[in-house]
């Protein structure tokens, strides 16, 4: 991994890279729940 | 902004806390996950659940699973918001200290944001997937649990968890609403059932842990007003609650295991109750004690409730849920 561009510490670089990769996760869950719960209330409309 | 009750020995906190800690570090993930208050949510979403099963109208199994995950984000950013704004006091009692604001891994604004979030993700996420009333019955709960009860009541009036107990009973609710669409009065049995519940558990736990609440200046009960006087009320609540719990056994809410395990545990919890109001639970508090849980013999018949009222609480529910898992299945 390159150094950080914020000249922090290696252990802040990484322990942000997990918060982000952890926010990143949920942001992409709610965009699948969204996704699912769609389908799912349009149920046999879906071709309408 | 926090009011300065306690502003004068904050700094002494904010240090004792990193002591505890070993010093401030970079926020983790999990740190965030601690600031969301999983315990609660985990009760918060068991009572959920039953009300929404309880409802017994037909729902999509998705979309209920999503009601759930709903209310339960919604009680996370309730918790983050009551973390960002109890910070001060939080970090002077040792039940709190360690919390990821006061121990100073998450930062009060990043927190804010968090529950802001949150609370807003939850509630349109339960009002574009099931519907508005259960939505606006969502932001309630939150608004009256960041609002009335963290920032209005907590730190003025030892009424605090009383009224404030009104937003940890309303899960069941906002549940039968996701599922029903409406809330009829065996959904507003089982909010009572909470509300009345609240104060002799919190106040059990209050009376063995008084001096943490005082050096924080929460007037709990028995800081306000005096041991003797919470455990009359504990009683006098208790006398209210058992019936309550009854109840849905002659509604049509509850069967026959409900009335069974509602009849045995309210007799128990009546007798706990009794002998915490003829015990001195709470009398020699001492600001010197070590160690928040360390329980001092007359402290006993105190906790004996505090834990009882968890267990029977648990079992109220998970009658009803049986019951009405057993009706689905049947």
């Amino acid at each position: 991994m390159s150094h950080s561009p914020f000249n922090e510490s290696p252990e802040a670089a990484k322990a942000r890279r997990l918060r982000n990769l952890a926010l990143g996760g949920v942001l992409v869950a709610f965009a699948v729940l969204v996704f699912v719960v769609t389908i799912v209330r349009l149920g046999g409309h879906v071709f309408d | 902004m926090p009011p300065p009750i306690v502003q004068a020995t904050a700094a002494e906190g904010a240090e004792q806390a990193e002591q505890a800690e070993g010093g401030p570090r970079v926020a983790r993930w999990s740190d965030y996950v601690v600031l969301l208050k999983p315990r609660v949510m985990s009760l918060v979403v068991f009572t959920a659940l039953t009300g929404l099963l309880c409802s017994g109208h037909p729902l999509n199994p998705i979309l209920g699973a999503v009601a759930v995950l709903a209310i339960a984000v919604g009680a996370g950013a309730s918790g983050a918001l009551n973390m960002w704004y109890d910070a001060d006091i939080d970090r002077l009692m040792r039940r709190t200290r360690a919390r990821p604001v006061p121990a100073g891994h998450v930062q009060p604004a990043d927190a804010l944001a968090t529950g802001v979030v949150l609370s807003l993700l939850s509630v349109m996420l339960m009002g574009l997937a099931l519907n508005w009333l259960a939505a606006g019955l969502l932001a309630f709960t939150i608004l009256f649990y960041a609002v009335v009860y963290t920032m209005l009541l907590k730190r003025s009036t030892p009424q605090n968890i009383v009224i404030g107990g009104a937003s940890g009973a309303l899960p069941p609710v906002i549940g039968w609403a996701a599922a029903a669409g409406h809330v009829p009065l065996n959904a507003w049995l089982l909010f009572l059932i909470i509300f009345l519940w609240t104060p002799p558990h919190s106040w059990a736990l209050a009376l063995y842990t008084s001096s943490d609440y005082a050096k924080a200046g929460v007037p709990m009960m028995p800081v306000a007003k005096g041991a003797a006087s919470t455990r009359r009320q504990i009683l006098i609540y208790s006398l209210l609650f058992v019936p309550a719990a009854l109840a849905p056994a002659f509604t049509g809410l509850g069967g026959l295991l409900y009335l069974i395990v509602s009849a045995a545990g309210g007799a128990l919890f009546l007798l706990l109750a009794a002998r915490v109001a003829l015990s001195r639970a709470g009398d020699d508090a001492d600001p010197r004690t070590q160690g928040l849980y360390e329980v001092k013999p007359d402290a006993r018949p105190a906790r004996n409730l505090f834990a009882f009222s968890i267990l029977y609480l648990f079992m109220l529910f998970a009658a009803l849920l049986a019951e009405h898992l057993f009706t689905l299945a049947a």
